[in-house]
């Protein structure tokens, strides 16, 4: 920091903006300065994509100014706001999949002139040279990874000379080793003078990467603190409101754990002929949290979706015991069936939406795709369902207009929060949950893992594919390791560290990067 | 010989007028716009164009070759891209069912055409402007009278090259411009193009409008020069707007493709026609119309062998027949 004040690359000041009667941000000011990366701090709708998207020229605050420079600016759309600098990375990735990195980087840029893709791949080049990323400009984006579709998103907003740069959960879809790349690249454009805000609620990413953190909570800018001088549990203070915490409870079951579902040598092959899952053998027992650890796309999708009937397995064997003590064979059985017996599959996708949603019905209606083929008359019975709805909506603090609200509109956290409500209203015996909590903040997330020790104390056998491993180590109670398709062990989370399993992840690793290259 | 050159000269007509048709829908639906109206606005512009060289045939006593060609296009035109208009006004900016409106448009272009046909027909079945269709029959001088070549390549009227050279400018619009990567972001994710900037709602009107003007010079070509300049009250022009659609698919949404599937598609049509009397055997009637499906099943089978394959490119815009919201992003 220099001894003078320097003019910030952007300051915004009072800004408000309300949706209907819902106010997204009320008066909130913040600066950002060149050469900083900021992280903005704040729970599932506390309006920090909102005020961002007012920057991307999305939104248009109602109250307030914006400065550029100390300029007062207007930003109309996003094409203002790429002539005034500012570059802005959605979640949701905005790209063309038949379209090569080249045109979608180039898409829109009201140049002059013939259209010359070879010297647009060459800025392109330069861009990745100076920044470090690994991209290749003539590939088409259907066959990219969703970093390296991130990479092409940044690309894009730097070749339009962007010097102001939003992320919003930048990390959200990364791997570990994904994560330390970008943050490499953050750095490297942080040095380069460029303002960087990370719209973030992973703590311990704040602390890692950024130089200011700002709070937003329900809203309101409740403060900016360079981050050397806030500890994780002050920011997640002012971030909620109110302590919570941090401790997950693990509670002892009152009834002692039965085997329930006996799994032996299953093997998966997709449809390009790659393994991805090898062999794999386990138990689950009820009362139970049975945690699966394991870099994404170490076979968790796979496994989960073998257990539920809808993957096709090469081989291998699934037995479920019945409450009367019967073995059933699930593999081959049919999907509906095999939920009859209580067996229920919640898995978040990367993209949060389009697993088990459907987007355009409300919150009613979603309810009732799991409960519909129980009603006995032609004509569907609302009323329970509805019931059911607003009583998720009330207990898991889902933030809607009303139940009749398209889940499509709702934030990705909220719509979440419906996903895994629903499967544990239907009082199953095996629960699976895959990335429940992806992308909640705090609160949310401890109101998940309530719920599921809820279902354990009830006598349901849990399945929790986790990605964040401080959690897997506190809920589970035994905690099955993935790598590469194949089991690498199952350890006792009270004995073991963070370091073994983290271990036990990687010892897959090289030979999953290998099938991908 | 010659039925074989008889057989190819009557594929070349007929494959220019769905070559206008499918070119004209392609500019459409890549702007994500599923435009079935297209045998309504052949229809549009077929009549269009006929009414007005016969009028000005009619009305002057020493016609002008030019100002034929000019009134017919023209007004050929402007009554197809006024179809596209209305068909963008109800999708675009009212959000309109799609495939509802398209087939809405079809049997409105038909009714319109006929209704104003009863003008032109004056208590008849058919007039001819017999001036106007000598005008756009005239072949290329010289070059035609090369004996079987002239036959093949030189003997058609000058919109047989003018399709052609369409189709062509259209490929190189579509993949080697600016406006043509932004139009095909149109119709492949709008949202995306949106929030680069590019004007959404301008692009798929604009892409609509001269797609239905193009798509109408192929009614104007149908009833100036494949239809002898003559208007009736019985025609088959809608079937040919179908195949236009058809035509689309089979191309694989490339206007390139489309130059020598048309003539396929004319080849397979007039198939009935000659073939037997090339082998020297006689067709029974019932199997003409059979053989004249053979264009349609060649598109469904396409369409299942690129579902099949599976590839990106040859599945058709991502965002054809959907409106868009700006809110839903």
């Amino acid at each position: 920091m220099s001894d003078h004040p320097k003019i910030p690359a952007v300051s915004m000041r009072g800004i408000t903006k309300r949706f209907g009667s819902v106010t997204a941000n009320n008066h909130c000011s913040l600066d950002i300065q060149n050469g900083e990366i900021l992280a903005l701090l704040g729970e599932n709708g506390s309006g920090k994509t909102t005020l961002m998207n007012m920057l991307a020229g999305l939104y248009y605050p109602d109250e307030g100014q914006i400065f550029l420079d100390g300029r007062e600016v207007s930003i109309n759309s996003p094409h203002d706001a790429f002539s005034l600098g500012i570059g802005m990375v959605h979640q949701h990735f905005k790209l063309v999949d038949v379209l090569t990195a080249t045109e979608n980087i180039i898409l829109g840029i009201g140049e002059k002139g013939k259209l010359d893709l070879k010297a647009a791949a060459a800025k392109i080049r330069s861009i990745c040279e100076t920044y470090g990323f690994d991209l290749n400009p003539d590939q088409k984006i259907y066959d990219m990874s969703v970093s390296q579709k991130q990479t092409v998103e940044i690309v894009k907003v730097l070749y339009r000379g962007a010097r102001i740069l939003i992320l919003d959960e930048p990390t959200a879809v990364l791997t570990p080793q994904e994560t330390d790349r970008l943050f490499t690249i953050i750095h490297n454009m942080k040095d380069d003078g460029k303002a960087i805000v990370i719209i973030t609620h992973k703590l311990n990413e704040v602390k890692r990467i950024s130089d200011r953190v700002a709070i937003l909570r329900k809203g309101e800018c409740v403060g900016v603190y360079p981050t050397s001088e806030i500890s994780i549990q002050e920011m997640t203070d002012r971030m909620v409101g109110h302590k919570v915490v941090l401790n997950i409870e693990r509670p002892v079951p009152k009834t002692p754990p039965e085997q329930k579902i006996f799994i032996r040598n299953l093997t998966v092959v997709d449809e390009d002929g790659l393994t991805r899952l090898d062999h794999v053998s386990f138990y689950m027992n009820t009362s139970e949290i049975l945690g699966v650890a394991g870099i994404s796309g170490s076979g968790q999708k796979e496994l989960l979706e073998s257990i539920a009937g809808l993957q096709r397995v090469q081989s291998g064997s699934i037995e479920y015991k019945d409450d009367s003590g019967n073995l059933l064979e699930l593999v081959g059985r049919d999907p509906l069936e095999i939920a009859r017996l209580g067996i229920t599959l919640s898995f978040v996708p990367e993209d949060r939406l389009g697993m088990g949603l459907v987007g355009d019905m409300d919150i009613t209606d979603n309810i009732m795709l799991r409960s519909f083929r129980d009603g006995r008359s032609v004509f569907t019975n609302r009323r329970t369902p509805k019931k059911l709805a607003g009583k998720i909506v009330n207990d898991l603090d889902v933030k809607t207009p009303s139940l009749a609200t398209p889940v499509r509109k709702l934030s990705g956290g909220n719509v979440q929060k419906v996903l895994v409500g629903r499967e544990i209203a239907s009082a199953p015996r095996v629960l699976l949950t895959a990335y429940a909590v992806r992308g909640l903040d705090i609160n949310s997330a401890y109101q998940i893992y309530d719920l599921l020790n809820q279902q354990k104390e009830r006598g349901v056998a849990v399945l929790y594919v986790g990605e964040d491993l401080d959690v897997l180590m506190a809920l589970c109670d035994k905690i099955m390791v993935l790598a590469g398709g194949k089991l690498a062990g199952i350890v006792d989370p009270r004995v073991t560290t963070k370091e073994a399993i983290g271990l036990m992840m990687t010892g897959g690793a090289g030979k999953e990067e290998q099938k991908n290259g | 010989m010659t039925t074989l050159i008889a057989w190819i000269n009557r594929a070349v007509w007929f494959g220019t007028v769905i070559m206008f048709g499918s070119t004209g829908e392609i500019i459409t639906e890549r702007s994500g716009n599923l435009n079935l109206g297209v045998p309504g606005i052949m229809f549009l512009g077929g009549f269009a164009g006929f009414a007005g060289a016969y009028y000005y045939e009619n009305g002057t006593s020493d016609p002008s070759a030019a100002l034929i060609i000019l009134i017919a296009m023209l007004c050929g035109m402007a009554a197809a891209a006024l179809g596209g208009l209305i068909y963008s006004f109800l999708t675009i900016t009212l959000r309109a069912n799609q495939n509802v409106t398209g087939l809405a448009l079809t049997i409105f272009g038909a009714g319109i055409a006929n209704f104003f046909g009863v003008q032109v027909l004056n208590g008849g079945t058919s007039v001819k402007a017999s001036t106007s269709h000598a005008v756009f029959a005239t072949p290329i001088p010289v070059l035609s009278g090369l004996g079987a070549i002239g036959q093949i390549f030189f003997s058609y009227g000058f919109m047989v090259y003018l399709a052609v050279i369409i189709a062509l400018v259209t490929n190189y619009f579509i993949y080697r411009t600016r406006k043509g990567l932004n139009l095909r972001a149109v119709g492949e994710s709008p949202a995306t193009a949106d929030s680069v900037g590019i004007n959404v709602t301008r692009y798929k009107y604009a892409a609509t409008c001269i797609g239905a003007a193009i798509t109408g010079l192929g009614g104007v070509y149908y009833v100036m020069d494949y239809g002898y300049g003559t208007w009736s009250t019985a025609n088959s022009i809608e079937g040919l707007g179908w195949l236009a659609v058809a035509l689309v698919i089979f191309a694989t949404w490339k206007p390139v493709n489309i130059i020598w599937g048309a003539y396929v598609f004319g080849t397979f049509f007039w198939l009935y026609n000659y073939l037997p009397s090339l082998l020297g055997i006689t067709l029974p009637n019932y199997l003409v119309q059979l053989t004249q499906m053979i264009p349609y099943v060649v598109t469904i089978l396409v369409l299942i062998y690129i579902s099949a394959k599976q590839k990106h490119e040859s599945q058709g815009p991502a965002a054809l027949g959907q409106s868009y919201f700006r809110e839903d992003r």
